[in-house]
């Protein structure tokens, strides 16, 4: 790459400027930053640098845009510029060595041409989405307490594993394996940008006792097919293809290790996403009731007619939908998305050179006020017609991300949330039972997900 | 009106089908979106808005003339 004249401001990332650091006796940058507030490390990169700003992260530059612009370019670039796979080390430990962080575009086209989250497979996900739902709150009596970080997660585990890996797999699922799951979400310290296998972190630790015990889960069950033999082809899931797939000298072609890493990975974008907004949503109902008012009437009005959740789940609702739409913005479940440059990349005027790390944050786009006046505010109103504050703002509004990367799930996840409200809010009421503002998330992690305690009450409706 | 699609954003998910099916269609070879009626009449307004809404990978957009 040639540089003429050009608006380029310096070869190399020093023409970015550099955010002030609140812990500088860090060897490792702005590493202690991330790991105590990455909310506040993210915000303060824009207001101190602008729609380009820099931190360091261990031995590396991270490169942040934010804004429509420069957000463009970070999205619409190509993997062979920017590279995801490098750009999350805290991932292979969880996953297990050999197996993707993602997919090339390519091949998730290719994968999404041939089944699960496809458009037409979306009918049977939502009967099954609802059937486990009913199945959760069939327990739940006249009223009681729940802790919506527990239930969601585990809520989530048996929803994603039915739908993606197959029914018979998730009915051989108990609560053990949303424990040990999340345990593995817990594992996800940014100290891993240092060492993911650092010794002596305790998290750590949890994490790769966390995934012994999935195996161990996995195993149990593999071993249960096996002493049943084969089934017809119909009542197949996933697992059943994947253990009799055998290597040319008969052997079995993955590991229970392998299996259980692929079905680890496969349900990770999905999980803690979709339970961390779940939580969110009610808590964002709870703090604005009118907002609750009008979507328990929505829904009312919709269910009037006895139809199914299933059904209604695939259809619009208009302000369930923007209630959605505005917890996510508000509340998205990845702060921080990254990418490594795979050669010299320009962006912003600079040109970052090949290794560099590149970042953009849903958490700070989202609340950029220029795009949403008065951004820290719950406001649905923001997305109903004409509004549309998220096709208005296709490169800021991103909690799925945006361009080549825009989460594949998207349409699941808010098939799913909106299948989730239709069944709790049409049979039950909530309540807070600790202060409003206690209710926050726990972001000492890079996978966030909701702080304990956070409980709320139900109470089964009168009609 | 005047539908945009931006076949680098389009995953294929076919959304846009079940929404408006005379207006969108799918190119198979490439899993991409195509524009069957690139100016439809005002009378799909309410299915095309529909298909922009709910396009999982925000691929598509209106030019009002």
């Amino acid at each position: 790459m040639t540089i003429t004249q050009s608006p380029i401001e310096g070869a190399g990332v020093e023409g970015i400027k550099e955010v002030s650091r609140r812990f500088p006796e860090d060897a490792h940058g702005h590493l202690e930053d991330l790991r105590d507030d990455p909310i506040d490390l993210l915000h303060r990169v824009r207001d101190e640098c602008g729609d380009i700003g820099r931190f360091r992260l261990a031995d590396r530059d991270v490169v942040l845009v934010t804004g429509a612009e420069a957000n463009e370019a970070f999205f619409r670039a190509p993997d062979s510029i920017l590279d995801q796979a490098a750009a999350y080390p805290f991932m292979t430990p969880i996953f297990g060595k050999g197996v993707v962080f993602d997919t090339t575009p390519e091949q998730r086209s290719e994968g999404l041409k041939n089944q699960a989250l496809k458009g037409e497979m979306m009918r049977g996900h939502a009967a099954t989405i609802e059937n486990e739902i009913n199945q959760m709150v069939a327990q739940w009596g006249e009223s009681g307490e729940i802790d919506l970080l527990a239930f969601f997660a585990e809520l989530t585990i048996y929803t994603t594993s039915a739908c993606l890996i197959g029914m018979p797999f998730r009915s051989e699922l108990d609560g053990r394996f949303a424990e040990y799951y999340h345990e593995l979400e817990r594992g996800t310290d940014a100290l891993a940008y240092v060492d993911p296998y650092m010794k002596g972190v305790e998290s750590f630790e949890i994490r790769d006792a966390a995934r012994l015990k999935l195996v161990d889960l996995v195993q149990a069950i593999i071993d249960k097919r096996h002493a049943r033999g084969k089934v017809p082809r119909e009542e197949r899931d996933l697992l059943d293809v994947l253990i009799s797939l055998k290597a040319p000298d008969g052997s079995d072609h993955f590991t229970t290790d392998q299996i259980t890493g692929m079905f680890i990975s496969m349900m990770f974008a999905g999980h803690h996403t979709s339970s961390g907004t779940a939580a969110w949503t009610l808590i964002e109902l709870l703090r604005n009731p009118d907002a609750m008012a009008t979507i328990v009437a929505e829904l009312d009005e919709l269910y009037a007619d006895g139809s199914e959740v299933s059904f209604q789940a695939l259809r619009s609702i208009p302000n369930l939908e923007a209630t959605l739409k505005e917890t996510l913005r508000l509340h998205p479940p990845l702060i921080l998305l990254l990418r490594v440059a795979q050669e010299d990349f320009e962006i912003g005027g600079h040109l970052l050179p090949a290794g560099t790390m590149v970042g953009a944050s849903p958490r700070v786009s989202n609340r950029i006020a220029e795009d949403f006046p008065d951004p820290d505010a719950f406001d649905p109103g923001r997305y109903l017609d004409p509004n549309q504050a998220d096709l208005q703002n296709r490169w800021t509004w991103i909690p799925f991300g945006a361009g080549k990367h825009r989460c594949v799930g998207n349409a699941f996840a808010m098939m799913q949330l909106k299948a989730i409200f239709s069944v709790i809010l049409r049979d039950y009421t909530f309540e807070m039972t600790q202060p409003s503002e206690s209710y926050c998330d726990d972001t000492s992690k890079m996978v966030i997900q909701l702080a304990s305690p956070a409980k709320v009450r139900y109470r089964k409706r009168v009609r | 009106m005047k539908v945009v699609a931006d076949l680098e954003l389009c995953q294929g998910h076919q959304m846009c089908q079940f929404e408006a099916p005379t207006v969108f269609g799918l190119n198979d070879a490439e899993d991409k979106v195509v524009v069957l009626d690139e100016e439809p009449s005002e009378d799909l307004r309410d299915e095309v808005t529909a298909a922009i809404k709910y396009c999982p990978a925000m691929a598509l957009s209106l030019v009002d003339a």
